[in-house]
C-alpha cells in the first residue's frame, strides 16, 4: 500500500529527507518516530502528492506519487498537524465542503458524514460553530474530513500533539477505531508512548533518514538483543557471589534484585531459579523485564551519533595525513 | 469543461459564504458601494453648476466620467484585501493544506480563490457604479457616452483582476498576510500610478486614448493571471517556510546559470553563450519583428508629424558633418564612451521596465529607436531625398547597434516569458535568478562588446563616411 524507494527531497541545498525506504502493506499501522525537523511532514507530503521527491520514487495505494498525483489524492486521507478549520463554518458544513470537493455524490457524503461524526463521538457538535471548538474536537473533525472519502491510506501527522492528555486519548481511540483490515496507516509522531500503542511497525527517522525500520518487536529485539529478566529476593544480596550455568549473565544488581540476560529462556531459567534457592535466597518474584520503544529509539539514536562522530575522525585524521603528505 | 469548473465553483461558494459573514469586510463594501456614490453625486452636481458659470462645459463632461471610475475603484481596492487574505492568509493559518490534500487541480484551486476575491468587489463595484447612475439620472444631469461607460467598466474589471493576480503572486513569495502587505506596495503604488494616468486620459485625452489604457490594463491583467498560475503550485505554496534573504544560494544559482560550468572565456561562449542564444531563438525572432513593426509604425507617423526640410538646413549638413569630424577626432575615446554609456544605459532601462511589465516596457528603446528611423526614412522620401546617402549616418555603426539592441531586447523578452511560463521544480526566485543571469550573459558576451566597437565606429568612421556622400 506505501511503498517508497530510495525518497529524497532537498530545498536547495538541505536535504530534508534522505534516502527514505519504506514497505507498509495493507492493514498495517506504520509509525513514523523521530523528533521535530527529521523529516517526518516532509515524507507525509511526498506521499500525498503535495511536494515532489527530489530523487527515487513512492508508490502509494498502487499508484505513482509524481506521475498519477490526482490519484493518489483522491485515495489518500491525510490529517495535519495544524486542523486549520475555518472558524465561521460549522461541522456539517465544513465536511460537506470537503464531500463536494472529492467529487462525492451529495448522499454518499452525507451518509458518510453521520456515520464517522458518530463512530467518533461528535455528532452532538455538528452545528457548532468550528471556532467554538476544543483541541480535541477539531483534531477529531479533521480525521472525521480526512476519511470522508473512506481513503484506503491514511497519513496522520503528529495527531495529538500539542493537546492535553485527555484530548489525545480520545483521538488515540478515534484512530484505533479506523484500524481495519484493509487500511494503511501511516502515523508521524514523536510521542514514544503513542507510538508503543498504536504501531505493528515502526520506523525511526532522523536528521531525514531511516535508521531503524521493522515490525515493533522485532526492532526492539535488533536494537536491544533479547529481553532480561529480574529476580526481587526477600533479603539484602551481601556477599552473594553465586556462579551462574552456561548461557546465563547477570546485567545488574541492587540490593534486592539481580538482572540476567538469559540465552535460551526455556531451558536455562529453571536451572536458574534452582540455583538461586539452593543459595537459599528467598525469591519473591521472577519476570521478564521488557524493552521499551524509547530504550530502542535512543539506542538506535546513538548508535548512529557514535558512526558519524567515527566518521567525522576518519575524515579529519585522513585530512591531517593530505596535509601532512 | 464545466464539470471541471465545478470545484473551482465549490472554492468560491465557500469563500464569498465566509465572506458574508464577516462585518469587517460586508461593512467597508456596503459604505463604498451605498454611500459614496451619493457623495459622488452630490460632487458632481456641485461641480457642474461651477464650472457652466464659467462656461467650463467640457471640464464637467468629463468629470462625470471620472467620478464613475473612481466609485467603481474604492469597491475594487477590497480585492487585495480580500486576496492577500485568502491566499497568503489561509496559508498562515495552515488551512490551505487540507485543501492542497484534496485532488483539485492547481488551477481549479487558483481559480476559485481568484474568482472569490474579484466577484464579491467587482459586484459591489457594479452597484456602486449603477446607484451613482441612479443618481445623475435623478439630477437629470446628463450621462456619459455609452462608449465611455463601456471603458470605465472594462478597465475596473480588469484593475481588480490585475490587482487580486498580482496579489497572488506577492502571496507565493511571502508565509504571513504581514509580509504580504508590505510587499503589497508593489501593486498599490503601480495601481495609483495607473489610475493617475488614466484620470489624466480622461481630461486631456480622447475616447480613442482611454481604450489604449483599456488594452494595456487587460494584457497586464491576463499576464498577471498567468503568472500567478505558474506560480500557484502546492510544492511552492508548501515548500517556502521562512521568508530568509540567502544571499549565497542567490549567487550560487546566478553564477551556475551565468558560467553554465564553464572555465574559459572560449568554453564558456560554447557551452553557456551559445546555448543560451539557440534557447531565444523565437524571442529574437518576435524582437526582430518588434523592431520592423517599429520601422514601419515610425514611417507612416510622417503623416501626423511632417516636418520640412529647408534648402538652408540642407545646406548647412555639410559644415556639420565637418564640424563633427573636428569635435571627434580619429582613436580618441572620449565621444566612444560618450557614446556607448548612452547606450548600454538605455538597454539598462529597458530592463528595468521590462522587469516590472513582463517584458512589455521593456521593448520600448527597440520600438523608439527603429521607429525613429521609419519616421527619417519617410522624412527622407516625402522631401525627395536620397535615402541612401543619408542611410550613411546610420549604417556604419547600425550594422552592429541593430542586431545589439534586438539581442537586449530579445533577452527582456525570453525574461518575462521564463517569469509567465510555470517552471516545474523552480521557485519563482530561482527562475527570476536564471532569466537575469541569461540576461547579463547575452549583454556581457555580445551586447556589450557589439555596442563597444559600434560606438567607436560611430564616432571614429560614420561621420567621415557620412562627409564623402555631401
Amino acid at each position: 500500500m506505501i511503498y517508497t524507494e530510495n525518497l529524497t527531497k532537498k530545498f536547495n541545498e538541505f536535504v530534508a529527507v534522505n534516502n527514505v525506504n519504506l514497505d507498509v502493506p495493507a492493514g498495517q499501522v506504520l509509525v513514523l518516530l523521530g523528533p521535530n525537523g527529521a523529516g517526518k511532514t516532509t515524507t507525509v507530503r511526498m506521499l500525498d502528492s503535495i511536494l515532489v521527491p527530489t530523487e527515487g520514487r513512492a508508490v502509494v495505494a498502487g499508484y505513482d506519487v509524481v506521475k498519477d498525483a490526482e490519484a493518489v489524492r483522491s485515495r489518500v486521507g491525510v490529517l495535519t498537524e495544524h486542523h486549520g478549520l475555518y472558524g465561521r463554518m460549522n461541522g456539517d458544513e465544513y465536511l460537506e465542503f470537503f464531500g463536494e470537493l472529492y467529487g462525492l455524490p451529495r448522499p454518499v457524503y452525507l451518509e458518510r458524514i453521520d456515520q464517522l461524526l458518530k463512530q467518533v463521538g461528535m455528532d452532538f457538535a455538528r452545528s457548532q460553530r468550528l471556532g467554538e471548538y476544543s483541541k480535541g474536537m477539531r483534531q477529531k473533525l479533521s480525521l472525521v474530513r480526512s476519511m470522508l472519502h473512506d481513503p484506503p491510506v491514511l497519513l496522520l501527522d503528529e495527531p495529538t500533539s500539542a493537546m492535553d492528555p485527555e484530548s489525545a486519548r480520545m483521538v488515540r481511540d478515534a484512530i484505533k477505531d479506523l484500524r481495519s483490515g484493509d487500511r494503511t496507516i501511516l502515523l508521524c509522531t514523536h510521542n514514544l508512548q503513542e507510538a508503543e500503542e498504536l504501531a505493528d511497525q515502526v520506523a525511526i527517522i532522523w536528521h531525514g533518514q531511516i535508521i531503524a525500520n521493522g515490525p515493533l518487536q522485532e526492532m526492539k529485539a535488533g536494537l536491544l538483543g533479547p529481553v532480561e529478566y529480574e529476580a526481587r529476593v526477600v533479603h539484602h544480596l551481601d556477599g552473594w557471589e553465586g556462579r551462574l550455568s552456561k548461557g546465563v549473565f547477570l546485567t545488574g544488581r541492587g540490593e534486592d534484585w539481580l538482572r540476567f540476560k538469559i540465552e535460551e529462556p526455556r531451558e536455562t531459567t529453571p536451572r536458574l531459579l534452582r540455583k538461586l534457592l539452593r543459595d537459599r535466597l528467598d525469591v519473591i518474584s521472577f519476570r521478564e523485564v521488557p524493552h521499551t520503544l524509547e530504550q530502542a529509539y535512543l539506542k538506535a539514536v546513538s548508535q548512529v551519533q557514535k558512526e558519524q562522530e567515527s566518521d567525522q575522525e576518519r575524515k579529519e585524521d585522513q585530512e591531517l595525513e593530505v596535509d601532512h603528505a | 469543461m464545466l464539470e471541471s469548473l465545478r470545484p473551482a465553483l465549490v472554492i468560491t461558494r465557500r469563500e464569498v459564504r465566509d465572506q458574508l459573514r464577516d462585518w469587517r469586510i460586508i461593512f467597508p463594501i456596503v459604505i463604498l458601494t451605498l454611500v459614496f456614490p451619493f457623495l459622488a453625486n452630490f460632487a458632481a452636481a456641485q461641480m457642474l453648476n461651477f464650472v457652466t458659470k464659467y462656461g467650463a462645459d467640457i471640464i464637467g463632461e468629463r468629470l462625470v466620467p471620472f467620478l464613475m471610475m473612481i466609485v467603481g475603484f474604492f469597491p475594487i481596492s477590497v480585492s487585495l484585501v480580500m486576496a492577500l487574505e485568502t491566499f497568503v492568509g489561509e496559508r498562515e493559518r495552515g488551512s490551505i493544506e487540507p485543501l492542497l490534500n484534496t485532488p483539485l487541480k492547481d488551477w481549479q484551486l487558483y481559480l476559485g480563490k481568484l474568482l472569490a476575491a474579484t466577484v464579491p468587489p467587482l459586484v459591489a463595484s457594479y452597484l456602486g457604479m449603477g446607484v451613482y447612475t441612479g443618481g445623475l439620472l435623478l439630477q437629470g444631469i446628463p450621462l456619459p457616452e455609452i462608449n465611455i461607460l463601456l471603458q470605465v467598466l472594462v478597465l475596473t474589471s480588469a484593475q481588480a483582476v490585475m490587482m487580486v493576480s498580482g496579489a497572488v503572486v506577492v502571496s507565493s513569495q511571502t508565509t504571513s498576510v504581514r509580509a504580504a502587505n508590505l510587499l503589497s506596495s508593489f501593486i498599490v503604488i503601480p495601481t495609483a500610478f495607473l489610475i493617475q494616468g488614466e484620470s489624466v486620459m480622461m481630461f486631456w485625452g480622447t475616447n480613442d486614448t482611454l481604450w489604449y489604457a483599456v488594452i494595456g490594463v487587460v494584457v497586464l491583467a491576463v499576464l498577471l493571471v498567468r503568472v500567478g498560475l505558474a506560480n500557484f503550485r502546492r510544492e511552492e505554496l508548501l515548500g517556502r517556510d521562512i521568508d530568509v534573504l540567502n544571499v549565497k544560494w542567490g549567487w550560487r544559482v546566478f553564477k551556475a546559470q551565468f558560467t553554465g560550468g564553464a572555465r574559459t572565456p572560449w568554453a564558456w561562449y560554447a557551452k553557456s553563450v551559445g546555448p543560451t542564444l539557440r534557447k531565444m531563438r523565437k524571442a529574437i525572432l518576435l524582437a526582430a519583428v518588434i523592431g520592423l513593426v517599429g520601422v514601419v509604425v515610425g514611417y507612416f507617423q510622417i503623416e501626423r508629424f511632417n516636418l520640412p526640410i529647408t534648402e538652408t538646413s540642407l545646406k548647412e549638413m555639410d559644415s556639420r558633418i565637418s564640424q563633427l569630424v573636428q569635435m571627434w577626432p580619429l582613436f580618441s575615446f572620449g565621444p566612444v564612451l560618450y557614446i556607448f554609456w548612452h547606450n548600454v544605459r538605455t538597454l539598462l532601462l529597458g530592463m528595468v521596465l521590462g522587469l516590472v511589465s513582463f517584458s512589455i516596457l521593456g521593448m520600448i528603446p527597440l520600438f523608439g529607436t527603429t521607429g525613429v528611423i521609419g519616421y527619417l526614412m519617410a522624412l527622407l522620401s516625402t522631401n525627395g531625398l536620397p535615402v541612401w546617402n543619408y542611410a550613411m549616418f546610420i549604417l556604419p555603426h547600425g550594422v552592429l547597434e541593430i542586431p545589439a539592441l534586438v539581442l537586449a531586447s530579445a533577452a527582456v523578452l525570453q525574461s518575462g516569458a521564463i517569469l509567465a511560463t510555470p517552471s516545474p521544480g523552480k521557485s519563482i526566485g530561482q527562475t527570476w535568478l536564471e532569466s537575469l543571469a541569461d540576461w547579463c550573459k547575452v549583454m556581457v558576451g555580445l551586447v556589450v562588446p557589439a555596442l563597444l566597437v559600434a560606438a567607436m565606429i560611430e564616432a571614429w568612421f560614420t561621420p567621415r563616411i557620412a562627409a564623402l556622400f555631401f
